[in-house]
């Protein structure tokens, strides 16, 4: 922690060194009398139901919550629809901290957009906070002292999944996994996980990017006879995989399927009946305890559904912000960005969650498995708790991240 | 047009009197047009400005083609996003100046397009069309699975750097706008220049009547693979010029969506005439931009704009224009 502090405090001095007079002047305070947060995700595309509008809805409940301002000065919180395209997410972030003076940008659904976007907060000195994308380069190579990610990356997802998975009894496996650079990670890590659990892969298969038929796929993983048949695909894929998995009787037939990358709001859209049985990894759930039941209620009567992980999430990022920019007293990024590293995460989202120094907040993750039908008491009634993930298990070090800003 | 003083003299006089109006008229909105684009940085967003020019480049290529030529290209995005993913790996990896980066862009876009419209344009209509999108996917595959790419990451953080050996900031938004505006005036130029040279005269009777222009003994093969690896090399321009003003390039740039979108801009401006896909371009990118704040999905109204387009207005807007013009 020594080596961290020193490394922090470099790019402090550094910063200091270079600001302007009367940036410096000014730094205590909050600039432009107002503090704004703007929630940039996909709200028209594939991931509109995964995130979308429902991520803004949750930012304005945390402001609301928080009581609309901070430090007597009011807080704004504006969204805007990428499209799914990192050009648009690119000039849009620009033009909110160019013109229209945002001081954070969060949500970020997707890597593309998410590693564009924390480039530009790098280069801007602004606070970015990613709930929506998974990728761990966000913490890694391409880490920002501004930069934060919040809920899940693949690596948690894949010790969630894959390791929890094999203590519970999954110990042979067999891979379904989209040809592309995702797909191998997601199988790769997940792979390493299972084997460090004591689990044995049988096999794998490669389905092209958007396939809409599984059969021979799904033939071949019921003939390995692996105990988990592994999803590491994403979106639509995933979707049609559980679909056609339910109609060859997969999971009646005694093997389990591990989702990689779905979310309550996918297992909503998909419908118990087709995924039942289906195993998967996420940091949030409505129905854990009693502050997160209110929580799901509150939200459900303005959004109209129940949150995933990356609503509540958004939540907490929100809230956590707010918290640092009134310890800190200002809006200022050097020193928002440190009180959020400081202040241990408490809210509906994450218990005692700590963010690490490359950026990552550490929080535990949950393995559900999704229930049947006949278990189900209503709509969102959808997941059984089979382990907990704790968060040391599931997020990795700062020091192994690669991230360079640290540990010099 | 009301303006127009036929009732002061003679009839005879009107025509030479009226040429030489509509070439006044015409200087002054050339003169007002070009004063608003260089004032435009200090009262709209300037990186949403160089977007518009990027993808009026873009367009401008693929008009070349189907405008003019009457290829209907159905992989352009190959060549914006083959010239996207060269010139952001030229100047992040390879460190190259921007000016170079940008020319290695367009050189890959023209090379992609030489490869491919050498197998292409052996067929004709809808064949042609499925060739290019063919290819087209070959190459978004190549992308997705080169390492190079960074997959779905994309290449991200593209330095912007100097240009003229550090004379010219180009992390300035103000300085890059006026650069990008002069490239796809540069390249605007380009197609302008091959529209009205013999060159251009040949591949618009090819477009009317092919067997004729075989039968005059032009080699219809050769000019039409020219014009495919210009529209192909100004594609690629226009995308290693993006990956600078965005300093990113990703898998979007490859897509077959992205052919789509500038068939889109090409069609709502007008194809075949010079200034359509210019004004179909910032339509599409301001109609992306200005409705992503609203709650309505940014799909739905272009998808309703096309419609309109397609059932009341064919000929594109400046098509429209240009045609009521004419008809007076």
């Amino acid at each position: 922690m020594g080596q961290v502090n020193l490394g922090l405090a470099c790019v402090a001095s550094l910063v200091a060194a270079t600001a302007l007079t009367p940036m410096a002047a000014t730094a205590q305070t909050i600039s432009d009398g107002t503090v704004k947060i703007g929630i940039l995700n996909d709200q028209s595309g594939v991931y509109a139901e995964f995130g979308g509008r429902s991520s803004f809805e949750a930012a304005r409940m945390a402001v609301e919550d928080f009581g609309g301002k901070v430090n007597g000065v009011p807080v704004e919180v504006i969204t805007a629809d990428h499209q799914n395209k990192p050009d648009i997410a690119s000039s849009i972030a620009r033009q909110w901290y160019d013109v229209d003076k945002v001081d954070a940008i969060m949500e970020l659904t997707t890597s593309s957009v998410a590693l564009a976007v924390q480039g530009i907060s790098k280069e801007k000195r602004r606070i970015d906070i990613v709930t929506g994308a998974a990728t761990t380069e966000l913490t890694g190579k391409q880490c920002s002292p501004y930069g934060f990610h919040w809920v899940y990356d693949t690596r948690a997802l894949a010790v969630g999944t894959g390791g929890a998975l094999v203590a519970q009894g999954g110990n042979s496996w067999f891979f379904l996994t989209a040809d592309y650079a995702f797909g191998y990670s997601l199988e790769s890590e997940t792979t390493k996980y299972v084997k460090s659990k004591g689990g044995e892969v049988k096999g794998s298969v490669r389905h092209p990017l958007s396939a809409n038929d599984f059969s021979s796929f799904l033939l071949q993983a019921q003939a390995s006879g692996a105990k988990v048949v592994g999803l590491a695909n994403a979106g639509l894929d995933t979707a049609n995989a559980i679909k056609q998995a339910s109609e060859f009787g997969l999971v009646q037939g005694g093997q389990r399927l591990a989702g990689l990358l779905f979310t309550l709001a996918e297992v909503h859209g998909l419908g118990l009946k087709a995924a039942q049985g289906l195993t998967l990894t996420e940091g949030w759930y409505w129905d854990l305890n009693d502050e997160t039941r209110a929580f799901g209620k509150r939200f459900q009567e303005r959004a109209k559904r129940m949150p995933n992980m990356i609503h509540t999430g958004t939540y907490s990022a929100v809230t956590h912000y707010l918290k640092a920019v009134q310890a800190a007293g200002t809006d200022d990024a050097e020193a928002v960005a440190k009180k959020m590293r400081e202040l241990p995460v408490q809210d509906v989202f994450a218990k005692d969650g700590r963010v690490q120094a490359n950026g990552r907040m550490v929080h535990d993750m949950y393995l559900f498995e999704v229930k049947k039908p006949a278990e189900s008491k209503g709509p969102y009634d959808y997941y059984k708790l089979l382990a907990t993930i704790p968060g040391s298990e599931a997020f990795g070090k700062a020091e192994d991240s690669g991230c360079p800003s640290i540990g010099q | 047009m009301d303006a127009r003083p036929t009732d002061l003299m003679p009839a005879a006089a009107v025509p030479a009197r009226r040429s030489d109006f509509n070439r006044a008229l015409y200087t002054g909105l050339a003169v007002l047009g070009l004063a608003c684009i260089v004032a435009a940085p200090f009262a709209i967003y300037p990186v949403f400005l160089m977007k518009i020019l990027c993808f009026a480049l873009f367009a401008a290529a693929f008009n070349l083609l189907i405008g003019y030529v009457g290829l209907l290209s159905f992989g352009h995005a190959a060549f914006f996003g083959g010239g996207a993913y060269a010139s952001a790996h030229a100047l992040k990896v390879w460190g190259w100046p921007p000016e170079l980066g940008i020319l290695f862009g367009a050189a890959v876009g023209a090379l992609l397009g030489l490869v491919m419209g050498f197998f292409a344009i052996r067929r004709q209509g809808i064949y042609f069309a499925m060739i290019t999108l063919a290819l087209a996917q070959m190459v978004f595959f190549v992308c997705l699975q080169a390492p190079f790419t960074g997959g779905e990451d994309g290449i991200q953080n593209v330095p912007r750097g100097f240009l003229l050996g550090g004379l010219i900031d180009l992390s300035v938004n103000l300085n890059l706008y006026y650069v990008v505006l002069a490239i796809t005036a540069f390249g605007l130029f380009a197609v302008w220049r091959v529209v009205h040279s013999p060159f251009g005269a040949v591949l618009q009777a090819i477009r009317e009547n092919e067997p004729r222009a075989i039968s005059l003994g032009y080699r219809v093969d050769r000019y039409k693979l020219g014009a495919f690896v210009m529209s192909a090399g100004l594609a690629g321009l226009a995308g290693g010029t993006k990956a600078l003003v965005f300093q990113l390039a990703t898998l979007t740039d490859v897509a077959w969506q992205m052919s789509g979108e500038v068939i889109l801009m090409t069609l709502l401006g007008g194809i075949g005439t010079l200034p359509g896909p210019v004004v179909g371009a910032a339509l599409v990118a301001a109609l992306e931009h200005y409705f992503a704040t609203s709650s309505f999905p940014v799909t739905i109204i272009t998808g309703l704009v096309f419609m309109a387009c397609v059932l009341l207005f064919r000929r594109g807007i400046v098509g429209e224009v240009l045609h009521r013009l004419r008809r007076r």
